[in-house]
């Protein structure tokens, strides 16, 4: 699942992953006809129009033996609103395929069991976590495996990494002061690490930091994981 | 003003903006800290809400209960089903006791029905005696934090304040200040003919009033005025003296930080004979407000709530506006739904939006309310009630649209490529109009790919299609 903002916004961290995956031994499928996962609806409290959505991309990807996605938000709502969004046999499928449902650094680490690779930039790196990764699917730990152990690279923690960076949907263009008051405090954080790139997981909030640190004129970029992983294409 | 308003006011208060940092990431540092040091922590917290549960499950029996021991220690049992009734409650008491002046501690239950304003109206004079509510009535303003009232002040602030208001000038000093707060309370105590404080819990099998303080103040309110009225909104019942442990473990850990709170005030019936403190009467207003309805109501939740203010620091959204932009009495994330219950969901159909929904809240609350949830469900009942902007719903209902349908969402992507095109600058777009505006007048947005990652899918195929070439 390559989720709406990958798709539309961030095609070449979907491409890496794919070649990532295949270098890994992963037979990748893509489902054609993806949109999104719904959340933007199912956040803003549209339900209805949220499990429509939700309906059809759980029936694409039905026959996968895993299913991958390069966001903790978009996996958190496969895995943890899918089954209680749809009724019936839909819902029954949806809990089957929220087991099978990875966010990518818990795919590399506890499917793949692979958490050394080389890595595509030098310098340090700091990792923020993403809300939904984090408290949603109670996910720290992968990410920083791969990062810790990434050849060519440094990992620093960032202070505060666990706070959110304002992105929030529909909150972010809703209440935008406030929004980019939040994200500038995660980005005086990241800055003060000395860091040359921060990475997450998740595109909302990559947007989000790399929106605002491209607007202040920053040297640190923003990245994916998978940005930082040298796919070895 | 809006809310979006009132926030970027509080964003642009840079005494509000230092005042807030400080204090919430001291809050969140204790509290993880004590946490920390408390590895039966989780498992208290589970039972915190175990009881909870249990108890609104049978919440009539438990009041029953809590009634019945309260009257055999002597103590009077009041009922107000309002904030206007619970008033009208405290007043009558306070009245007939012939009281002229009325020391408080600190209680959200008697902020929430305005109790003040109506005993000044009755003559009877309020003097609040926690520091930081002392604070915020010699300002005139209302708690910005459940726990820490004055929590938006500086101590600059105070020093002007006193300075201002009692003719005392003394240092920006912590210690300097609560003295001076201390002497001028200190006679108030004495000459009081009420005492009015709050109820953190109520014991139903004993007929216990607890109340937990820091600052002593609880102790000098319910044992030197001749009457002490407790008003507690009625869903802080809880069973046994057992159950209360569970709960003072984990609520001074929450709020503060603390291991217990400096003070923990056990009160059962007024002063007995024989006694040589205590008053001569005790009142407990028990206040539904609201609440009762709530029991089988989406807001269910939210009455689990100990208002430990742990979800208000830990909120990126309350630390960077503070408690007064939201409006109402109860700040931050509990407090939008607080405020949903008591005032109705139609009052929260622009605070329902004020989260990330980023979950710390949930992830810090002792007893595990699920906000970010029912913050959704309120959302959504704003939907469904056609409370959400005309507009909204359009721009919502497209997007629905758009996303059920692969060929209307290429087509949206090649619109998109196509409208973007005069403000693409070096790979991003900085400015655009509305409704985009909202985005990029703080950051830049990365325009729609000049092809997308379905677009690119054929080619990635044929890319997997010969035999393995091995890294390059």
């Amino acid at each position: 699942m390559v989720t709406c903002l990958g798709d539309v916004f961030f095609p070449e961290t979907g491409v890496r992953i794919v070649r990532l995956l295949r270098r890994l031994g992963v037979h990748v499928d893509f489902p054609r006809g993806q949109t999104c996962c719904g959340l933007p609806l199912f956040n803003s409290g549209y339900r209805a129009e949220a499990a429509a959505v939700a309906a059809r991309t759980a029936a694409l990807l039905r026959d996968a033996e895993h299913v991958v996605v390069p966001s903790g938000s978009c996996a958190w709502m496969v895995k943890h609103e899918y089954p209680g969004l749809l009724a019936g046999d839909a819902g029954r499928a949806a809990r089957d395929l929220a087991a099978r449902t990875y966010e990518l650094s818990q795919f590399l680490v506890s499917v793949v069991g692979r958490t050394r690779f080389r890595s595509a930039i030098r310098g340090r790196l700091t990792y923020h976590d993403s809300c939904h990764l984090l408290r949603g699917l109670g996910e720290s730990r992968a990410p920083r495996a791969i990062l810790g152990d990434l050849e060519g690279a440094r990992l620093v923690e960032l202070p505060g990494a666990d706070e959110c960076c304002g992105f929030g949907g529909s909150f972010s263009v809703r209440l935008p002061e406030v929004s980019t008051a939040i994200l500038d405090a995660k980005l005086a954080r990241v800055e003060a690490t000395g860091a040359d790139c921060v990475v997450a997981c998740d595109a909302g909030c990559l947007m989000q930091m790399a929106g605002g640190l491209r607007r202040r004129g920053s040297r640190v970029r923003a990245a994916h994981l998978a940005d930082v992983i040298e796919d070895g294409a | 003003m809006t809310f979006r308003e009132r926030a970027a006011t509080a964003l642009r208060d840079t005494h509000l903006q230092e005042a807030l940092t400080i204090a919430t990431t001291r809050f969140i540092d204790l509290r993880r800290r004590a946490f920390g040091e408390f590895p039966e922590g989780d498992a208290l917290r589970d039972r915190a809400r175990e009881i909870k549960e249990a108890t609104l499950q049978r919440l009539d029996h438990w009041v029953e209960r809590l009634v019945e021991r309260v009257e055999a220690r002597g103590g009077r049992v009041h009922y107000a089903s309002g904030a206007a009734e619970a008033r009208e409650i405290v007043v009558d008491i306070a009245r007939r006791a012939g009281a002229r002046m009325a020391v408080k501690t600190k209680s959200m239950a008697t902020e929430e029905v305005e109790l003040n304003d109506a005993l000044e109206r009755a003559g009877i004079a309020p003097v609040e005696t926690d520091l930081g509510e002392y604070i915020i009535q010699l300002a005139h303003e209302k708690p910005s934090h459940i726990i820490a009232p004055a929590i938006h002040k500086t101590k600059g602030q105070v020093a002007e304040l006193f300075a201002r208001e009692l003719g005392r000038q003394v240092a920006a000093d912590p210690e300097a200040l609560t003295r001076i707060a201390r002497e001028e309370l200190r006679e108030k105590f004495l000459k009081a003919d009420v005492g009015i404080t709050g109820a953190n819990f109520a014991v139903a099998e004993t007929g216990t009033i607890v109340l937990v303080t820091n600052e002593g103040n609880g102790r000098m309110a319910t044992s030197l005025p001749r009457v002490h009225i407790a008003l507690m909104g009625v869903e802080k019942v809880i069973p046994s003296m057992t159950d209360l442990m569970v709960f003072l473990a984990i609520l001074a850990r929450s709020a503060t930080g603390q291991k217990l709170s400096a003070y923990t005030t056990l009160i059962q019936g007024p002063r007995r004979p024989g006694e040589l403190e205590g008053p001569d009467e005790l009142h407990l207003v028990l206040l539904d407000n609201g609440r009762i309805r709530q029991l089988a109501g989406p807001l269910r939740g939210a009455l689990d709530c100990l208002r430990c203010g742990a979800c208000l620091n830990v909120c990126p959204v309350y630390r960077q506006i503070g408690g007064h932009a939201y409006g109402y009495t109860y700040p931050g994330p509990i407090g939008i739904l607080l405020t949903a219950m008591l005032h109705g969901e139609g009052a929260v159909k622009e605070l329902a939006h004020a989260s990330s929904l980023c979950g710390a809240c949930a992830d810090a609350c002792p007893v595990r309310i699920d906000i970010p949830r029912m913050l959704i469900d309120l959302r959504g009942a704003g939907v469904s009630a056609r409370t959400a902007p005309p507009a909204e719903r359009l721009v919502f209902r497209t997007l629905a649209r758009i996303l059920r349908s692969p060929a209307l969402y290429r087509l949206s992507i090649r619109l998109g490529r196509l409208a973007q095109r005069p403000f693409v600058r070096d790979g991003a777009l900085p400015s655009l109009p509305l409704p985009f505006r909202a985005w990029t007048s703080t950051r830049d947005l990365p325009p729609v790919a000049a092809r997308t990652f379905s677009e690119r899918w054929a080619e990635l195929e044929r890319e997997a299609a010969p035999p393995p070439t091995g890294p390059r």
